[in-house]
């Protein structure tokens, strides 16, 4: 049986439909109830979790009218954010715009912010007071900052220590303060604690700018102050700091003294524990919590993060909400773009099943990550989760880091496929 | 008014796009095709070709593909990431996504 929704839009296309839209009372920039059964979604940020969404809503039901609300024009990604911190691309490459996602795949693109969500009302309100109505919502406001984590430090010291870590405005002025550092000098870090976005990202980072020191600044030091005693590729990273760096890397962990006490903001200096470190140029990470727009919609527990189904990530405080990326609670999935994207799919294909009343896919998640060390040395973990018990959990014996000792041949594949994986995954979200 | 406006879509419709409509339906989502838009992230949209490292997989012949992912998950046939991921997916799973990946366009 034909659906009206679908004979509206294939309407359109002949040529009907827009002079039949024009006529219907109460048509509005996203539909108003009652005015076309044409399901309506609205989907909260941009990035690898909601362009995710978005996109393959409509590939899986071109019918659905999908709205994606996001603030800025152009997205710059934290994957590859590094690597232009190293020089290796340039900015344009790691940018893109949402015109495929609006002229391709006929997902409406609003550029603005929301300033409120009603779950009660199905109602999201932007900043300008335009009120949208939705049948599902989906929230993928990625991650906030706790900036009153660290005592010295706050939101107002960022331009001149930048955490870099939403990539664009930050990225550029850590590019800069990198190019201007005095030759000997000394950059410091300090990563946060878990959980927190890209689990390799600080690491990597420190790799791409080895990288840029070796080349043009090759007294320069690194430190690492770390809130963790371990992280995630440790023993790949160390291995190729070694072989690529020698000893320009220092990570300090926090048990033995790389816990941050507090910061002197104006000297750039870091205190711990067990001493003081003074930075030519400082990037604090700091600790994290789900995006703003969560908190502001009900949809975060204590922890700070977006509890969710596990299958369909919607929401176990307000149904017909999702929370899709690195703001929601998705078991043992790291907070990556590649997970983001892989359970945007997964809520997607929900959303179109339950509206449709087919029976909800349960495909498995995945994330692959790769790292550079160096310019031609790649690293990668992957994993593949399923539902168990209702938990997402990595399928036992799949997965895991690249080998240790690995020849160049085999590392200098995986840069390869570094790069690969980002045109690809851009591709599929943003470019196609 | 509503109801006749309604009516009257569906008359103009069908007489105007009858062989269209069935492209606007959207259908069950099968778990190989949602596994394989996952496999897109890596491989290209729509399994094409992204111009990057990567080798696409729109139309890759079924049989080979099923053969090289079972050999790369038992260690047989060398890899750097791939193998480590088809160790994620049962032999079923796996002949499943490369009939839908083999059945797109390239």
């Amino acid at each position: 049986m034909l659906k009206r929704r679908s004979l509206i839009k294939a309407m359109a296309a002949t040529g009907f439909g827009g002079s039949l839209m024009a006529t219907l009372p109460g048509c509005s920039l996203n539909g108003t109830k009652g005015s076309s059964d044409a399901a309506r979604v609205v989907v909260i940020g941009g990035g690898f979790g909601g362009a995710s969404v978005a996109k393959y809503l409509k590939r899986f039901d071109s019918s659905i009218d999908v709205t994606l609300i996001e603030p800025k024009k152009s997205y710059m990604t934290c994957p590859g954010s590094n690597w232009y911190l190293a020089g290796l691309v340039d900015a344009k490459t790691i940018t893109h715009s949402y015109e495929s996602l609006r002229d391709k795949h006929g997902v409406n693109i609003i550029h603005s912010t929301v300033s409120m969500v009603s779950p009660a009302a199905k109602q999201v309100t932007l900043n300008d007071g335009r009120v949208l109505d939705y049948d599902k919502l989906v929230v993928s406001p990625g991650i906030e900052f706790k900036y009153d984590a660290i005592e010295g430090y706050s939101e107002d010291v960022i331009e001149q220590i930048p955490h870099a870590y939403k990539a664009g405005p930050q990225t550029e002025l850590l590019y800069k303060q990198i190019r201007e550092m005095p030759q000997g000098g000394t950059f410091i870090m300090c990563p946060p604690g878990n959980p927190f976005r890209c689990p390799p990202g600080p690491y990597e980072r420190v790799s791409m700018i080895a990288d840029y020191f070796k080349r043009n600044n090759p007294t320069a030091k690194i430190i690492i102050l770390d809130a963790k005693d371990k992280f995630s590729k440790q023993g790949l990273f160390q291995e190729g700091w070694k072989a690529l760096y020698g000893d320009m890397i220092q990570w300090i962990s926090a048990s033995s003294g790389g816990k941050v006490s507090h910061i002197d903001a104006k000297t750039k200096t870091v205190y711990t524990d067990f001493g003081q470190y003074k930075a030519d140029v400082l990037n604090i990470i700091p600790p994290q919590k789900a995006g703003n727009i969560a908190f502001a919609a009900g949809l975060t527990n204590d922890s700070g993060w977006c509890p969710v189904d596990q299958q369909t990530f919607e929401s176990t405080i307000h149904p017909d909400i999702h929370v899709v990326g690195d703001s929601s609670i998705a078991g043992k999935m790291p907070k990556s773009g590649h997970s983001a994207a892989s359970q945007g799919k997964m809520c997607a294909a929900s959303i179109v099943a339950k509206l449709n009343g087919y029976t909800v896919p349960t495909a498995k998640n995945v994330n692959t990550c790769y790292s550079l060390v160096g310019a031609d040395y790649g690293i990668s973990v992957a994993a593949v989760y399923q539902l168990v018990d209702g938990s997402i959990v990595p399928v036992k014996g799949a997965g895991g880091v690249s080998p240790m000792g690995a020849d160049a041949g085999f590392r200098k594949n995986e840069a390869n496929y570094a790069h690969g994986w980002y045109k690809s995954i851009t591709m599929d979200l943003w470019n196609s | 008014m509503q109801k006749t406006l309604s009516r009257l879509a569906k008359i103009m419709a069908i007489a105007a796009i009858a062989p269209l409509s069935s492209a606007a339906q959207a259908g069950e989502i099968s778990n190989a095709e949602l596994s394989a838009t996952t496999c897109f992230q890596c491989h290209g949209a729509e399994g094409k070709a992204s111009g990057g490292s990567i080798p696409p997989l729109a139309g890759y012949p079924e049989k080979v593909m099923v053969q090289q992912l079972l050999d790369m998950k038992s260690g047989k046939r060398a890899s750097t990431v791939m193998g480590r991921h088809a160790l994620g997916y049962s032999d079923d799973e796996i002949r499943a996504i490369a009939k839908y990946l083999g059945s797109l366009k390239p």
